[in-house]
């Protein structure tokens, strides 16, 4: 049973878990800069609330273990899109370093925003509550 | 999910980056080194990078957690012929009066030096932004 708060900040959460996702894929094309054969990847921010909003109403397996919920997978596969390199490297890897610099820094900046997002419903709330 | 996970991505890539650091730290130090035979010269080392997502035998089932980021996946010779040199007074010379030097491209380490170096650099920032926004989630506990 979810409260109201819960609902009220639902919105809030996944955003910034789906900031915190896309920086997670970010780095780790920055860490697989010369691997040879690594396929740079991002995430679809459109296609990953659809999905999460879709399973609010479902368990949620946080363990291998777990047995999934009908109709959910255990991770946003369908979100994840992969980077088309500008030029074609002899290795076939697709990160290229310049892209992903500009990337994560714009990532971290949207992380920050919806940080923002949620520290004004945050004071909201509070407000509300001292009746302020 | 939490900032832990990028940490310990860049991490991995810190790591790896040192060890390629390291292996040009040796094929450096090595480079002026002779032997005896082809066989026994010193080959520059080179390492090849995987990425720790392809490689499902290489994650970590504990806890259901995976393992996210790069690792060194082998240290190989390079296949580049070495250099032969005659030189017949030197102690390891054969018969024919030859010492084999190592195949180290000391031009080549030099490049390979800045890029691992930049590839490190960028992942220091991946572990400071990560560090900032952690810090940031954390005060929306701040009253």
């Amino acid at each position: 049973m979810k409260s109201t708060l819960d609902s009220y900040f639902a919105i809030n959460a996944m955003a910034l878990q789906a900031k915190n996702k896309r920086l997670e894929l970010i780095s780790e094309n920055i860490a697989n800069v010369s691997t040879p054969g690594y396929k740079a990847r991002d995430l679809d921010f459109n296609a990953f609330m659809k999905e999460a909003v879709g399973r609010t109403s479902a368990p949620e397996a946080t363990n291998v273990k777990h047995i999934g919920a009908s109709g959910t997978s255990a991770r946003f596969d369908n979100a994840i899109t992969y980077h088309v390199p500008l030029s074609p490297s002899l290795d076939n890897n697709t990160v290229e370093i310049g892209v992903e610099q500009a990337k994560f820094g714009k990532a971290a900046a949207d992380y920050q925003a919806a940080m923002g997002f949620l520290e004004n419903r945050i004071s909201g709330i509070r407000k509300a509550l001292r009746g302020e | 999910m939490s900032a832990d996970a990028l940490l310990k991505i860049a991490g991995s890539g810190l790591n790896a980056q040192l060890t390629r650091m390291n292996t040009i730290a040796s094929n450096l130090a090595n480079a002026t080194v002779v032997a005896g035979s082809a066989e026994e010269a010193y080959k520059a080392k080179r390492v090849v990078f995987s990425s720790l997502m392809m490689n499902p035998d290489q994650q970590n089932s504990l806890q259901g957690e995976t393992r996210r980021g790069v690792y060194v996946s082998e240290v190989i010779d390079d296949t580049e012929s070495v250099k032969q040199i005659h030189e017949p007074g030197n102690a390891l010379a054969n018969e024919e009066g030859y010492v084999f030097g190592s195949n180290v491209n000391e031009i080549e380490e030099m490049v390979e030096m800045l890029d691992a170096s930049r590839a490190y650099q960028n992942n220091v920032s991946v572990v400071s932004t990560a560090q900032e926004l952690m810090t940031r989630t954390l005060d929306l506990l701040k009253v």
